[in-house]
């Protein structure tokens, strides 16, 4: 399964000299198996960049969103394949308590904060709600699992050819870890237990976390303590904050204590890179 | 041991930093967690009791009526909260775990996720005079 990174920007597009190497677009990462299957994790901006030629063979593609914070939805609509006639598009994402994704969606997907509405794209769309629990999807064996993040939120863990990537790119599991160490107490853990990439958000240094408790996100170190408590083979820290330069993010990853990732891989990757994802400990990047 | 629902989580790290006794179980009604407050009420540390299945937490504190009389466990407000999926309240004494009978105030609420799904249920109590 090969693995790319289109946008791992958190909360803004922060484009610019500073984010050249990690990139400025905001979370969007593509998965693709060995049959030519496709799946795509959220919609921020790095999504204008995922180009799928209309004359593919498999005329269909799956979107998963974790949520529906502006910057993980707000490339959906620049998405090419929403206006290839004939095409399956499929949307995946949480409901609310009281709203199916559908509605949700089309509150930004229309006027006046979006020219086109829903209705109106030229593919043919089918939006399903996710919990907990299995997704049917052709190629790829997937899970959704609510996360601890504000507002309905959930986290991917998606198997193909053998091998595991877990995708929680908003997620604060340092609320009720207790310092991590036990699985059954770390929200998130079933998603990543002993995947081979873990996908995770990586936005804030200690820090700005002292000041920011709460509000959904994480530091590389929780990050690399959940990647450790459940034994993934190895770590792509995303989500960075816009306020985050290259060289400050080089720093982090050259600060983080190995003892915290306790034998997990750091892979640091930027936009626009491709990874080949193997089961059990074989990666290779390139 | 898997993952519990992220409900739950939130649920035991909530009560681990309020100062009234709080009892949390899972949707199988058994033990997940008790806090500091609740402790004192019930006659142990949490770390020294750890998780319970549903039909040891019943008989572990032996719960009664104002006559005395043996309250079964579908009865306590915490099974009802999980099995009616709304709030419960009652009075009873409990046999503590140091060994001193406590009467007790306690209102339990079922703890159901944004999709609905039953994660536990949570009983906040308090003493009461005998």
């Amino acid at each position: 399964m090969n693995l790319t990174l289109w946008g791992t920007r958190g909360s803004i597009a922060s484009p610019g000299p500073d984010t050249v190497r990690y990139g400025g677009n905001t979370s969007c990462v593509e998965l693709r198996n060995d049959a030519g299957d496709r799946l795509v994790l959220d919609a921020g901006t790095g999504i204008r960049r995922l180009h799928v030629d209309r004359r593919e063979p498999v005329r269909r593609v799956d979107v998963l969103l974790t949520h529906l914070h502006m910057d993980h939805i707000q490339g959906l609509g620049f998405f090419e394949p929403l206006r290839h006639p004939g095409w399956d598009i499929h949307l995946w994402g949480p409901a609310s308590a009281t709203q199916d994704l559908a509605a949700r969606l089309t509150r930004y997907l229309s006027p006046p904060l979006f020219p086109v509405r829903i209705r109106d794209l030229e593919c043919n769309l089918f939006i399903h709600d996710v919990g907990n629990g299995p997704i049917e999807i052709p190629g790829f064996a997937v899970t959704s699992a609510t996360v601890c993040h504000p507002g309905p939120t959930v986290g991917y863990r998606v198997t193909a050819d053998g091998a595991t990537v877990t995708y929680i790119p908003d997620h604060e599991p340092m609320l009720g870890a207790g310092g991590f160490g036990d699985p059954a107490w770390t929200s998130g853990s079933d998603l990543a237990m002993d995947c081979d990439v873990l996908v995770h958000d990586a936005q804030y240094t200690p820090a700005e976390y002292r000041d920011r408790i709460g509000w959904g996100h994480s530091t590389l170190a929780h990050a690399a303590s959940l990647a450790a408590t459940s034994r993934a083979r190895a770590l792509i820290p995303f989500h960075h904050d816009p306020n985050h330069s290259d060289e400050m993010i080089d720093f982090l990853y050259t600060d983080l204590s190995a003892s915290i990732l306790d034998g997990c891989r750091l892979l640091p990757m930027g936009e626009g890179e491709t990874m080949a994802v193997v089961g059990a400990r074989h990666h290779t990047a390139h | 041991m898997t993952q519990h629902p992220v409900e739950l989580i939130l649920m035991r790290e909530l009560a681990d930093h309020l100062s009234t006794p709080i009892f949390v179980v899972d949707a199988e009604g058994g033990l997940a967690f008790y806090n500091e407050p609740a402790e004192a009420l019930l006659g142990r540390r949490f770390d020294e009791t750890g998780p319970m299945p549903a039909e040891e937490v019943a008989v572990a504190f032996s719960p009664t009526d104002d006559r005395g009389e043996a309250i079964t466990a579908e009865r306590l407000p915490l099974m009802v909260a999980l099995r009616e999926r709304q709030p419960d309240r009652a009075v009873f004494a409990i046999r503590a775990l140091d060994g001193v009978t406590r009467r007790l105030e306690v209102t339990a609420v079922p703890i159901i996720g944004r999709t609905g799904v039953l994660a536990g249920a949570v009983a906040l109590f308090w003493e009461v005079p005998q």
